[in-house]
């Protein structure tokens, strides 16, 4: 069925089937697989990086950049002008916050990125809610909170391109950063030691927090926000990888476009009246995780 | 052979003067104690000596070329730094952290792995049976060896190292400055910060001594360390035990 529509595409053919599948599957599928693989790729950057196994792609506070430019237009009724508005405005929201965070925290430490992100992210989401208050009809504070849930439904190739340059981009970066990653498992001042640049232009940080930034910005300007992927799957990852950064990049990228191929795939198959949304499901599967994390560490105390 | 030589490096932080015209030559397999009372700007002079912090004035050699000047991947393959400890390691297994060592060497995972200078740094500090373990579970004096043989896995004629037995047992500081003496016979030249003054004595062949961001002192170890001197920097008297060279007894 589904090769036979994809052959169709491929022929050029217009079948219902190839209809289906070049407008509403495969994108949404590519951006899954985008999605997923940014959020489990930051994740593990981030993770190593900062050398706390807590933290998220959130942290940055450019998920809040792309969330607030994206609530914006609901309010001011861009969306009328353009389908593509809203995601577009999400990625200028992101972007914005990208400049703001890299001129926060400049020549800064690891301390100074998370105040700015904390700092960022914070006002971001006062700024939403403020939007939310203001907001002049029900009907689009209800649109405005079930996108902040986090979907890929209704989800075009526009909105593939819209992703695209950010997440290349992103994902170079970021990979770049592997074997600075390992160095820093033995601290900053070994890392340096070791001939890498931490700080500056084309530093460490600057590549794992503008890569981040970047390709975090432009999933949520598309997808809406999507919790505990960058979270969870680097975490369950790494025994996997020996714990060493730079081998739980790849894995934990692929790791992530499984975990939200599967998740959205549940979405659109199981039917619970309204369909679930994306970043609800991911919270319901991950959160648990977390609690069965907490009792095996009571458990072996390590 | 001068393999790290500083004249009159200064820096100053927050308007107080942390280092002040500080001095120090490193010969070809010599070993260099710096010594001094607690905030004398040992470790502050240590970083810059490692070319991890610029200083306000004053000139850095390493291997005849201004440390500032040198790129910073080759600097690595030149010199090999170990701070004071402080985090605890990642739960990477002791050999994979240790061939982190030829990161400057641009060898990575397995094929870093299995370079003879990561064998042989495991084997020179003991560690070969330990290669497998998880290095989070190491004992402080297993911990130390394994920084030391990160340092050694590089390669490089010049290792400074920032307090490496203050967290050791006599039994397992005795090792560790024996594993030092020993590189320095190989040929390599080391600086390394200490506390204890008798093992300082016993095992530097010279001695700089730091109090209040400047060098008071510097030269073979008796030459350093008289009883002035324990009392007026480090405030305590020097109660000679029989014929001890050594300071042995110390009072306040």
């Amino acid at each position: 069925m589904v090769w036979q529509a994809l052959a169709d595409i491929l022929a050029g053919r217009h079948g219902a089937g190839a209809i289906i599948v070049e407008q509403l599957r495969l994108p949404r599928a590519l951006l899954a697989i985008m999605v997923g693989g940014t959020l489990g790729l930051s994740g593990a950057v981030l993770q190593g990086y900062l050398r706390n196994p807590l933290a998220d792609p959130g942290i940055l506070g450019v998920s809040g950049g792309a969330a607030l430019g994206a609530v914006s237009v609901f309010y001011t009724g861009l969306m009328q002008v353009s389908i593509m508005a809203l995601p577009l405005g999400g990625l200028a929201g992101a972007l914005c916050a990208v400049v703001v965070l890299m001129g926060l925290v400049g020549r800064g430490g690891t301390l100074v990125l998370l105040l700015a992100g904390a700092a960022l992210s914070s006002f971001a989401a006062a700024l939403t809610a403020l939007v939310l208050n203001l907001v002049p009809s029900p009907y689009a504070s209800f649109e405005i909170m079930h996108w902040l849930m986090g979907s890929l439904t209704d989800r075009t190739f526009t909105h593939v391109w819209i992703c695209l340059p950010g997440v290349v981009c992103g994902t170079l970066l970021m990979l770049s950063a592997g074997r600075a990653l390992d160095a820093l498992t033995l601290g900053e001042d070994v890392a340096e030691s070791l001939g890498f640049r931490l700080h500056g232009v084309w530093g460490v940080q600057t590549r794992v927090v503008l890569g981040a930034a970047l390709s975090v910005g432009s999933c949520v300007a598309v997808s809406g926000a999507i919790g505990f992927v960058g979270l969870v799957v680097p975490h369950l990852l790494r025994p996997l990888t020996g714990y060493q950064p730079s081998r739980l990049l790849v894995p934990s990228a692929l790791g992530g476009s499984l975990l939200l191929l599967g998740a959205d795939m549940v979405v659109r198959v199981v039917s619970v009246g309204t369909e679930l949304q994306l970043g609800v499901l991911t919270a319901l599967v991950g959160a648990p995780v977390f609690f069965a994390r907490v009792i095996m560490l009571k458990r072996t105390g390590s | 052979m001068t393999l790290l030589q500083a004249n009159g490096v200064s820096l100053r932080r927050g308007g107080r003067a942390v280092v002040s015209g500080a001095s120090l030559t490193l010969e070809k397999g010599r070993v260099v104690g710096l010594i001094g009372p607690n905030g004398a700007g040992k470790s502050t002079f240590m970083r810059m000596l490692a070319g991890l912090q610029a200083p306000d004035c004053g000139q850095i050699d390493l291997l005849g070329r201004d440390i500032g000047q040198i790129p910073p991947g080759l600097r690595a393959r030149q010199l090999a730094f170990m701070p004071q400890d402080g985090e605890k390691p990642p739960p990477m297994p002791v050999r994979a952290l240790v061939a982190l060592g030829r990161l400057p060497h641009g060898q990575v995972n397995a094929q870093a792995a299995r370079h003879p200078a990561v064998a042989h740094a495991l084997a020179a500090t003991g560690l070969h049976d330990l290669c497998a373990r998880p290095a989070s579970h190491l004992s402080g004096g297993e911990r130390a060896r394994m920084n030391l043989a990160r340092a050694l896995a590089t390669d490089t004629p010049v290792i400074l190292a920032d307090e490496p037995i203050a967290a050791l047992d006599p039994a397992h500081a005795l090792s560790m400055m024996h594993l030092l003496r020993q590189q320095a016979g190989q040929g390599k030249g080391i600086v390394i910060v200490l506390h204890d003054l008798v093992l300082a004595t016993r095992f530097c062949d010279d001695l700089v001594l730091m109090d209040g961001g400047s060098v008071i002192r510097h030269g073979p170890p008796v030459q350093v360390l008289d009883d002035d001197i324990m009392r007026t920097v480090y405030g305590v008297t020097v109660r000679r035990v029989g014929d001890a060279i050594v300071p042995w007894a110390l009072c306040r």
